[in-house]
């Protein structure tokens, strides 16, 4: 039996959450085929059949799929499932939204968030906002599971995949795709940047978030936020940070006026360094962090901006 | 319009946990425990609409120990109409849940249920979708925004770049993120009229659902400690120590 992954892609190119995806894929020691869904999604599975370990790429073009709702999504995996012991996607928002869903059609437990693959049936994941990790295993016929990105290297390219065109099983209607109003930036995506700076409530403002932004200007760095930041209205959700949020590993964290409540050090602990800013040094946060700074915020970070 | 809230009750949103010495799972002996925050704005949304004259009927379910009921008992104070317990100590999964919600959906008729988008102990995110699924209803999960109208429902969702909106016909399942609405907390004399509003006791039996867990858990572990690093006095040697020793920044 072979694993199916489910890829996320914009049409052109698969999502790097969807290639460190693979590699958990990889690890169960099956083929792997990868399923690319969308509408005029060509250069998409052109893209997939280079990846190192895909052995087919499945391709459903139709416009039931243009959004990846989940609806017609999770019937057009059931009808491949057959054939598959595991199914597998990153745990990215798409993914927590359908795959769920292709679960309990198929009358089969989940895994979410899975950080590693300790063989083919037992795997570990972070529960208690990564506050204890559980090791389990599963006996299901079929391993359902969402991967956590950040904890598995990008899969290569330099494979040379087959195509096989799959018919739709079309949109039975329930649900309609209406709009979208996404973030327009320049800056790297905050799950694949190599380096961010975040800010939480010490920041007072959303028009303060500016001096981050100037610094994460210099680095390449992507902007990240705390609940608290979110929650005070400063910036929009897709910028929140932790468990509720999302959970980032970059080579640099810089946590600028960020105390470091649980929730947050849930996601960017892995960090490979972490930098924090604050002017209270009794804030949690120097307790995970590698370089402390105690110093006012407003004061610091133009300064580092300026050194930069 | 009738509303179904499944709520769940968890170890309180500020306690740290600990994990039991023997690796069999968390400590929750003499632990605070709260309704799910995630659940608590499932609940401040269903009243928000039955306020608003939307929604003609709110009720509550949760699924877990006796002491469950107190967790009901925080919704019936925030507002909902009457509590459904199902009554269970056994650790019971998603899927299970959501076949059990499936159970009280299909004896209710509801023409919405939501749910927190995740439990804040398991952090699975699962069970709103299961629902979805086992009942073939659309779902909006991880809204900021619901607009019901006749036959249909407006969801603006959180997702990875922004915002999406889709609208989905009724029934519909909604799960809840957090911008959805700021919960409020229920008044003394609401918490006083709580206590007087029926919450009708079920088993999983009631319903035919199996509980046993399909996942075994082999081991609960300490994630592995990160270790406190220097405090730097000044920006200048942050950024030295950034570039010479940690090496992240050229």
């Amino acid at each position: 039996m072979n694993t199916l992954v489910i890829a996320e892609h914009d049409n052109q190119t698969i999502a790097d959450a969807t290639k460190k995806a693979l590699s958990a894929a990889i690890a169960l020691g099956n083929d792997v085929h990868l399923l690319v869904a969308g509408e005029n999604c060509a250069d998409a599975v052109a893209d997939a059949a280079k990846i190192d370990g895909v052995a087919k790429v499945l391709k459903a073009d139709d416009a039931a799929f243009a959004k990846l709702l989940a609806e017609p999504l999770a019937d057009l995996v059931v009808s491949l499932a057959e054939s598959y012991s595991a199914i597998i996607t990153a745990a990215t928002t798409n993914g927590k939204n359908f795959m769920p869903r292709i679960a309990a059609l198929l009358d089969m437990p989940q895994l979410s968030d899975i950080t590693a693959v300790i063989d083919a049936d037992t795997f570990e994941r972070p529960i208690y906002a990564g506050n204890a990790i559980q090791t389990v295993k599963v006996s299901s016929a079929k391993k359902i599971m969402t991967v956590r990105a950040t904890a598995f290297p990008i899969a290569g390219e330099g494979g040379s995949a087959t195509i096989e065109n799959l018919t739709s099983t079309g949109d039975k209607g329930i649900s309609e795709y209406i709009g979208e109003e996404l973030t327009v930036s320049d800056r790297p995506e905050l799950t694949s940047a190599k380096i961010v700076i975040s800010g939480g409530r010490g920041m007072q403002s959303g028009d303060n978030f500016t001096i981050l932004e100037s610094v994460a200007d210099k680095l390449g760095a992507a902007v990240g936020a705390s609940r608290a930041a979110v929650d005070a209205g400063f910036v929009p959700n897709d910028y929140q940070v932790g468990q509720t949020g999302k959970v980032v590993a970059p080579e640099l964290y810089i946590a600028v006026g960020i105390s470091g409540a649980i929730q947050h050090l849930a996601g960017m602990k892995d960090s490979k360094v972490i930098v924090a800013i604050n002017k209270d040094e009794e804030a949690p946060i120097f307790q995970v962090a590698d370089y402390g700074l105690v110093a006012d915020l407003f004061n610091a970070v133009p300064e580092l901006d300026s050194a930069l | 319009m009738k509303i179904l809230v499944p709520v769940k009750r968890v170890v309180d949103y500020n306690v740290k946990i600990r994990v039991k010495p023997d690796q069999t799972g968390v400590d929750l002996a003499n632990v605070k425990m709260s309704m799910n925050p995630f659940c608590e704005i499932a609940v401040e949304e269903a009243v928000r609409l039955q306020e608003a004259g939307t929604a003609t009927e709110v009720i509550a379910v949760s699924i877990g120990p006796a002491q469950s009921q107190e967790t009901i008992r925080t919704a019936l104070a925030m507002g909902a109409d009457r509590g459904i317990l199902i009554q269970t100590d056994a650790e019971v999964e998603p899927l299970a849940i959501a076949k059990l919600l499936k159970g009280v959906v299909e004896a209710e008729s509801p023409d919405l249920v939501i749910l927190g988008k995740q439990a804040i102990d398991g952090d699975n995110n699962q069970t709103g979708q299961m629902l979805a699924a086992l009942m073939g209803w659309p779902q909006g999960t991880f809204a900021s925004e619901i607009k019901p109208e006749a036959g249909h429902i407006g969801v603006t969702r959180e997702i990875d770049g922004g915002l999406q909106t889709i609208k989905l016909n009724l029934p519909a399942i909604v799960t809840t993120d957090l911008r959805l609405n700021e919960p409020r907390y229920a008044s003394l004399p609401n918490i006083m009229k709580a206590k007087k509003k029926p919450i009708d006791e079920k088993t999983p039996e009631d319903f035919g659902v199996d509980v046993t867990p399909q996942i075994e858990i082999i081991k609960v572990a300490e994630p592995p400690v990160r270790e406190a690093g220097v405090k730097v006095e000044t920006v200048e040697e942050l950024v030295d120590k950034l570039k010479n020793e940690a090496g992240v920044l050229s």
